[in-house]
């Protein structure tokens, strides 16, 4: 039977649920938190799945994005505007409602950003540094994006790291939670781990949902038509720097939503999530889950970032990720699920008999 | 005021040696493959890390020598095991092939020196030598980066004008189809260019050592800069790659004199993507930045 996406999406709500009724009366219920975690990294590498997968652009700064986000979202809901009451741009916005005064750890007052204004600027902020960055560079061929977008995740690594008021090297923290309607939050106390993992869960559905609407309609032809020959697809009339862009921009915001809820989830925010080494990680899933299939890499990111963030890697996590990497670019460049280890194997033959003969193989 | 200008040139100019070298390194592997090499800035901390181990129990010119050809070794396994075998891989393929490269040369540079920032010896002097030239004061080290660097660059250049394997490569690099067609050994040129490319970062890697020092996870930087100097002297022309790389290193250094130090890689950055909107051929070159 052939399922639409209403109904492929459905099975993954229905399986997430059964996950956590699973862990829950297995009495693992705390393997929930790495579970939420790993959802909202997954948010992020669905993007880069869309960008690196249809449209074969390569991303190696998508942490930067995501450290955009969260950062944003962190410094807006934590910095105190209190003594800046009477500036004429803090009385508007506090007299529109766009503040929040909350009660600090000490009993004193905040007067904070409302989360849903910082995370709507956060995903504003990020979606205009990726058209910046994007606007000379998606016009060029492959490897200028790679490195610009390195830069970027660099500079926001370094940025995040010498910077007094984003916190140096301990980042931000106690970020507040984030509120949602019917009295449920993202991040909070401890007792709200199922909530927060519905939560992440039905944000990943949302954000799936929009992405196979997206990948199979015109949109994601004329992706797959870039991704397949590029001047060929400049000669359909396929607006190329346009859409490489638009879909890079798309990938950087959910990147930085992502960085938004996994701020507000973990309260708090450091360096690392800016790192190159995650950017390559996201990569290595994007790998590894197949180019272009948007549900192999939500299975492998879900797993694989568990296991990551569970420690099952240990000093080696990094190591892990690189050689996934080049495993997979060497052996199996269309993902694990399009492997046919039967005609790799008969292509080997073919070549070794070929070099027998004295051929070049080319 | 002067000396002060002076200090801060000379130390611009060391650095632009350094990525000038970087930036060669590239663009010889980008001729011969249409490739960049993400790992280019590993293998010029292999070859500070590598010497600065075996200057322990050798002399330091023979612990550089053994360095430098420990690195040409790693980039001949690097194609040989990676690259070679590929049949017409796509760009993006190679270009994540590379990454994973310098992801696995890097973790494997932790594991065996760790996180510890390391030095070689200065080669004359110590680090409290200094000369004065033109009344501003510096490491006479400063002069061995500009030197060694600069005798790297010219050979090089000799070595691709009139070395005949250096015009076996020339050729392979405009023409890798009419190359092979004439009989000369394109795969072989190819691991070739991954050696002199890994053996000129090894080299500037050991002499930049004692001034800049070496630590597992400069490889990231260091090509970054390389890149945006390659890219600025217009890919794949080499010497205007050594004249961007001054230029550079130099406005990186003036740089710092006006701002925080860690913002010094917004610097390069933003040099980069101010070129790639305006002049994607580079500042120098007339030739397209992309191959067909």
């Amino acid at each position: 039977m052939h399922l639409n996406r209403y109904g492929q999406v459905g099975i993954f709500m229905a399986s997430a649920a059964g996950l956590q009724l699973a862990a829950v009366a297995a009495g693992r219920g705390f393997l929930l938190t790495q579970m939420t975690m790993s959802a909202y990294y997954t948010l992020a590498v669905l993007g880069i799945s869309l960008l690196m997968g249809y449209a074969g652009q390569i991303s190696l700064g998508h942490a930067g994005f995501v450290a955009v986000g969260g950062y944003t979202s962190a410094v807006l809901t934590t910095l105190d505007l209190t003594p800046y009451r009477a500036q004429p741009l803090v009385a508007a916005s506090q007299g529109l409602g766009l503040l929040l005064a909350r009660p600090d750890l000490y009993g004193g007052e905040l007067l904070v950003v409302q989360p849903l204004v910082a995370c709507i600027l956060a995903v504003a902020l990020a979606t205009l540094l990726a058209f910046v960055v994007g606007i000379p560079v998606l016009k060029l061929k492959g490897h200028y994006l790679a490195m610009a977008t390195l830069g970027v995740g660099t500079i926001v690594y370094s940025l995040a790291l010498g910077t007094q008021w984003l916190g140096a090297a301990d980042g931000i923290s106690s970020v507040p939670p984030f509120p949602l309607p019917f009295g449920a939050s993202v991040g909070g106390p401890a007792g709200g781990r199922v909530v927060n993992y519905y939560v992440a869960v039905a944000l990943l559905g949302a954000a799936m949902l929009l992405l196979l609407n997206l990948v199979q309609a015109r949109v994601g032809r004329a992706l797959r038509a870039i991704h397949g020959a590029e001047d060929a697809a400049a000669a359909m009339g396929v607006d190329t720097a346009s859409l490489k862009l638009k879909t890079f921009v798309l990938s950087a915001a959910l990147a930085a939503l992502a960085g938004v809820f996994l701020t507000h989830y973990n309260g708090g925010i450091g360096p690392s999530e800016a790192s190159v080494m995650k950017s390559v990680k996201y990569m290595a899933i994007v790998a590894v889950g197949g180019m272009g299939s948007l549900w192999g890499t939500l299975g492998m990111s879900l797993a694989l970032n568990f296991l990551s963030l569970r420690g099952y890697f240990g000093a080696y996590d990094d190591v892990v990720f690189g050689l996934i990497l080049v495993g997979m670019m060497l052996f199996a460049p269309e993902g694990l699920l399009a492997l046919q280890p039967r005609r790799a194997l008969a292509a080997l033959r073919l070549r070794l008999r070929r070099r027998e003969d004295g051929e070049e193989p080319r | 005021m002067s000396a002060l200008f002076f200090q801060y040139l000379m130390a611009g100019l060391t650095y632009g040696m350094i990525y000038a070298v970087v930036g060669m390194g590239f663009n010889i592997i980008y001729n011969a493959t249409g490739v960049i090499n993400f790992a280019q800035g590993e293998f010029v901390m292999l070859g500070g890390m590598i010497a600065v181990s075996l200057v322990k129990i050798l002399p330091l010119p023979l612990a550089i020598l053994l360095a430098v050809l420990a690195t040409m070794v790693v980039g001949a396994l690097v194609e040989l095991v990676f690259i070679r075998w590929l049949s017409s891989p796509s760009v993006l393929r190679m270009i994540i092939i590379t990454v994973g490269i310098s992801i696995l040369i890097r973790e494997a540079a932790l594991l065996i020196w760790g996180q510890n920032v390391r030095a070689l010896p200065y080669f004359t002097g110590s680090e409290i030598t200094s000369l004065s030239i033109g009344g501003a004061r510096m490491s006479p080290q400063v002069l061995w980066t500009l030197g060694a660097c600069s005798a790297l660059v010219a050979l090089t250049t000799a070595f691709f004008r009139w070395s005949s394997t250096g015009k076996q490569m020339r050729a392979c690099a405009s023409n890798r189809v009419a190359a092979s067609l004439c009989g000369l050994p394109t795969r072989n040129l190819v691991t070739a260019s991954f050696i002199l490319s890994a053996g000129m970062g090894a080299l500037a890697g050991c002499v930049v050592s004692p001034i800049t020092y070496t630590q597992y996870n400069i490889g990231t930087g260091l090509a970054m800069k390389g890149f945006t100097v390659a890219i600025l002297g217009g890919l794949g022309s080499s010497l205007a790659a050594v004249a961007a790389g001054l230029v550079l290193g130099v406005l990186e250094a003036f740089a710092v004199s006006v701002m925080p130090s860690a913002y010094k890689d917004a610097v390069s950055i933003t040099l980069l993507l101010a070129i790639l909107f305006l002049r994607p051929t580079g500042l120098f070159a007339a030739r397209v930045a992309y191959r067909p």
